[in-house]
């Protein structure tokens, strides 16, 4: 049975036993449901959980399971000689299921018999013509290590196949039995319903957790296969990156590290004071009527795709500058030779900071107590006197997590430095020269044509870790600044 | 009873200090404070007592116009500090603040040092010409806020980290610092324990020899131990406003009489 159609089965087993737990709760306390101890509707969602819950959960891990059995126990089968010079036993298996496929779909054409797909033999037909008919294309012919194996593979997953539509409607069938006669007036079937809600919200949050804990071990792994292929003194002490995909490549992050926190830091440089006294003046001095119109405006540019923000700083800022400092610019002066620069990208990522720091702060700012204000102004001080040694000092350090905030969205940042930075991957001071950070070093190391076997390829992984790792030590530290500083006021 | 006629009879010669004329006040469309007339005496702790809302707390941040920082609330009617009417529009509201402290409620120091909390007005006012001055300044008003002693050895520590009775005398060494006329006092006592309050009681009863005193509070008790002249308010309006024995022992309106007895409040 397909497994759509298990599933199908399942809900209208869920259904029915909603039913059949509602009709049979009343049933037992003689139509009336006062005397039951939960609202009939309990009954119903017990009998019904009962039936779909550990029958869906048993599908899912089978699901999960049974490809990664059987692709141990054939890929056991394949003998080492079997596998060709310059290719791997993952190639080998990957044409192991490709053969068994192309078996399946014979077999659903017609073009086979079931037993002939069994008992096929390599050799015998024309194996690759008739795949090639059901539309699985095959490189090569199919070896007899090769058809053996898919076939042991067509068994192994038919069996499993069945074993588990089995399993599965007979959990749900048991459950529902189970539930069913379980149900009675005095059952507390409210108590059942209410532990399972409590389930479905832990299972949500921990796979928030396990998706991350997830994401973090795939880039560990491929970090080590990376530190296989390359040197880790390389990567973290060189001072080249010219990566080559005929090998002999250097791979070092650090210029490329000075290239995200250069750009960083003018953007910072841009966003936290521009920022901060828009949130002072929303905050402090702005009257309710234009607090109200300009806060959401404000926010309006936090909303804008950073893609929007890299065409703006491509095709205006950059322009602009060259216009600038370029040659034959305004200020006579020949410093800018393109449109990209690290200036380019900063001011972009600092506008586009703006209101993420505004936000921040002005939260920030609103938190400290009016009494603190108050206090001030009685003893005759004016409004920025205020702001000054009073609110600013005492929202200090949430505005200092603030920041952290920033500059770890601005490490991150990928649109705006992959347009707006340019390619070249060098440490110098020069805010006019193109500069590439390490997000655009993954982008343009990932796209296209791409060989998960390559140093070139896997540095990606190395430097996408120590990004994350970069950004949540900011986050960390931010968040335990902030932190800190709430319980101030508490 | 005696030592209060005593004191009143000290008091009828004082000048006035603050006198206010038909003062209303609005915050929006409702009607706060309805024609109150209030003449404050110099050298005297006044009080105003009434029930919560009654907008004695609306009127008291009226006399250094704290109310200029909200925006919808609106004054109208005369208020004179030494015959000079403090909303006039060449009167800056900073500075009149500098004349007219305030201790408010809650003990509000400033997330710094004492020394720092202290030397706040002084500094913003320019009122020391060197450090020595300066040091000179928070130690006297930090005697005359009575914490000296407990904070000498400690002026470094932050202000947030005393016992709230230590932080409400410290605002006030705080607003004297300023060398105010008056001192105004919004509750300064609501959130202290009876100890704490008798000593800031004790501490406003010898402000009084330098400066003219306002004091809001919700005790009558502390109105009666501490206060010369009281107010009491009503709905928006002064009911009564005369020496405190007289109020408290033989007050003219039935209101006033009802809320003292604790019928009304």
């Amino acid at each position: 049975m397909p497994t759509f159609w298990l599933v199908v089965l399942l809900i209208a087993l869920a259904a029915a036993g909603f039913y059949g737990g509602r009709r049979r709760a009343i049933a037992t306390a003689a139509g009336n449901v006062k005397n039951l101890h939960s609202l009939p509707s309990y009954y119903g969602y017990h009998v019904a959980l009962s039936a779909f819950v550990p029958a869906i959960a048993a599908l899912l891990v089978w699901l999960l399971a049974q490809p990664m059995f059987i692709e141990t126990r054939v890929s056991g089968m394949i003998p080492a000689a079997a596998v060709p010079e310059s290719s791997s036993i993952g190639l080998v298996m990957s044409d192991v299921r490709r053969v068994a496929e192309g078996l399946d779909l014979a077999v659903e054409q017609g073009l086979l018999s079931a037993r002939e797909a069994r008992n096929a033999v390599a050799g015998e037909q024309d194996l690759r013509a008739l795949m090639g008919e059901v539309g699985v294309a095959l490189g090569s012919e199919v070896r007899p290590e090769v058809l053996k194996a898919a076939q042991a593979y067509r068994n192994l997953s038919h069996a499993g196949r069945t074993a588990m539509t089995v399993v599965v409607t007979l959990l749900a069938l048991g459950g529902f039995a189970s539930a069913y006669v379980r149900t009675h007036k005095d059952f507390r079937a409210r108590n059942v319903v209410e532990r399972a809600v409590l389930a479905l919200l832990v299972l949500a949050a921990s796979l928030a957790i396990l998706t991350t804990v997830g994401i973090v071990l795939s880039m560990l792994f491929e970090t080590k296969n990376f530190f296989g292929l390359h040197s880790w003194t390389d990567f973290f002490f060189g001072s080249t990156w010219a990566p080559n995909f005929r090998g002999g490549s250097e791979l070092s992050i650090l210029p490329l590290l000075w290239g995200t926190l250069y750009i960083s830091f003018i953007a910072l440089l841009v966003a936290v004071p521009v920022g901060l006294f828009a949130a002072i003046y929303l905050s402090e001095y702005a009257s309710g009527a234009v607090r109200a119109f300009a806060k959401p405006l404000l926010e309006i540019l936090a909303g804008i795709p950073t893609i929007v923000y890299g065409l703006f700083a491509l095709l205006t800022v950059g322009p602009a500058l060259a216009d600038l400092f370029g040659k034959g610019g305004l200020l006579g002066v020949e410093w800018m030779a393109g449109a990209t620069s690290v200036l380019t990208a900063g001011l972009v990522m600092g506008i586009m900071l703006i209101p993420f720091v505004s936000s921040l702060s002005d939260d920030i700012i609103n938190a400290v107590p009016q009494a603190m204000r108050d206090g001030s102004l009685g003893l005759g001080a004016t409004k920025s006197e205020t702001v000054r040694q009073v609110v600013m000092p005492a929202a200090l350090p949430g505005i200092v997590g603030a920041v952290l905030l920033a500059a770890s969205r601005a490490i991150g940042e990928t649109m705006i430095v992959v347009m707006g930075a340019g390619a070249i991957a060098k440490f110098s001071a020069n805010p006019l020269e193109s500069m590439t950070t390490i997000t655009t070093r993954i982008v343009s190391q990932l796209t296209g044509d791409t060989d998960f076997a390559s140093p070139e390829t896997l540095v990606a992984f190395a430097l996408g870790l120590t990004l994350f790792v970069l950004t949540l030590g900011l986050n960390v530290l931010a968040l335990y600044i902030v932190r800190k500083y709430r319980e101030q006021y508490e | 009873m005696n030592d209060m006629t005593l004191m009143e009879k000290t008091v009828e010669t004082q000048n006035i200090k603050i006198a206010a004329k038909d003062v209303n006040v609005y915050y929006g469309d409702s009607h706060a404070i309805k024609d109150v007339n209030v003449e404050i005496e110099d050298n005297t702790v006044t009080a105003f007592i009434g029930p919560s809302g009654c907008g004695k707390s609306t009127f008291l941040r009226c006399l250094n116009r704290m109310n200029d920082t909200i925006d919808i609330c609106r004054v109208k009617g005369d208020i004179l500090l030494d015959g000079e009417d403090i909303y006039d529009k060449r009167v800056d509201p900073v500075q009149l603040r500098a004349k007219v402290g305030m201790v408010f409620q809650k003990p509000n120091p400033f997330p710094k040092s004492i020394y720092d909390n202290v030397a706040y007005g002084p500094r913003i006012h320019g009122l020391a010409r060197n450090k020595a001055e300066l040091d000179e300044i928070v130690e006297k008003s930090l005697r005359r806020g009575a914490i000296w002693d407990e904070v000498k050895d400690r002026l470094d520590a932050p202000g947030t980290g005393l016992s709230g009775g230590q932080q409400q005398r410290l605002c006030i060494a705080r607003a004297v610092a300023t060398e105010p006329e008056v001192l105004l006092m919004d509750e300064p006592c609501s959130a202290l324990d009876p100890i704490a309050t008798a000593q800031v009681e004790e501490l406003i009863d010898e402000l009084r020899s330098q400066y003219s005193v306002v004091i809001v509070t919700h005790s009558m008790q502390q109105a009666a131990r501490v206060s010369q002249k009281t107010a009491f308010f009503h709905l928006g309006n002064l009911v009564e406003f005369g020496p405190t024995g007289q109020i408290f022992t033989n007050p003219e309106d039935p209101r006033t009489e009802s809320y003292i007895t604790g019928r009304i409040g």
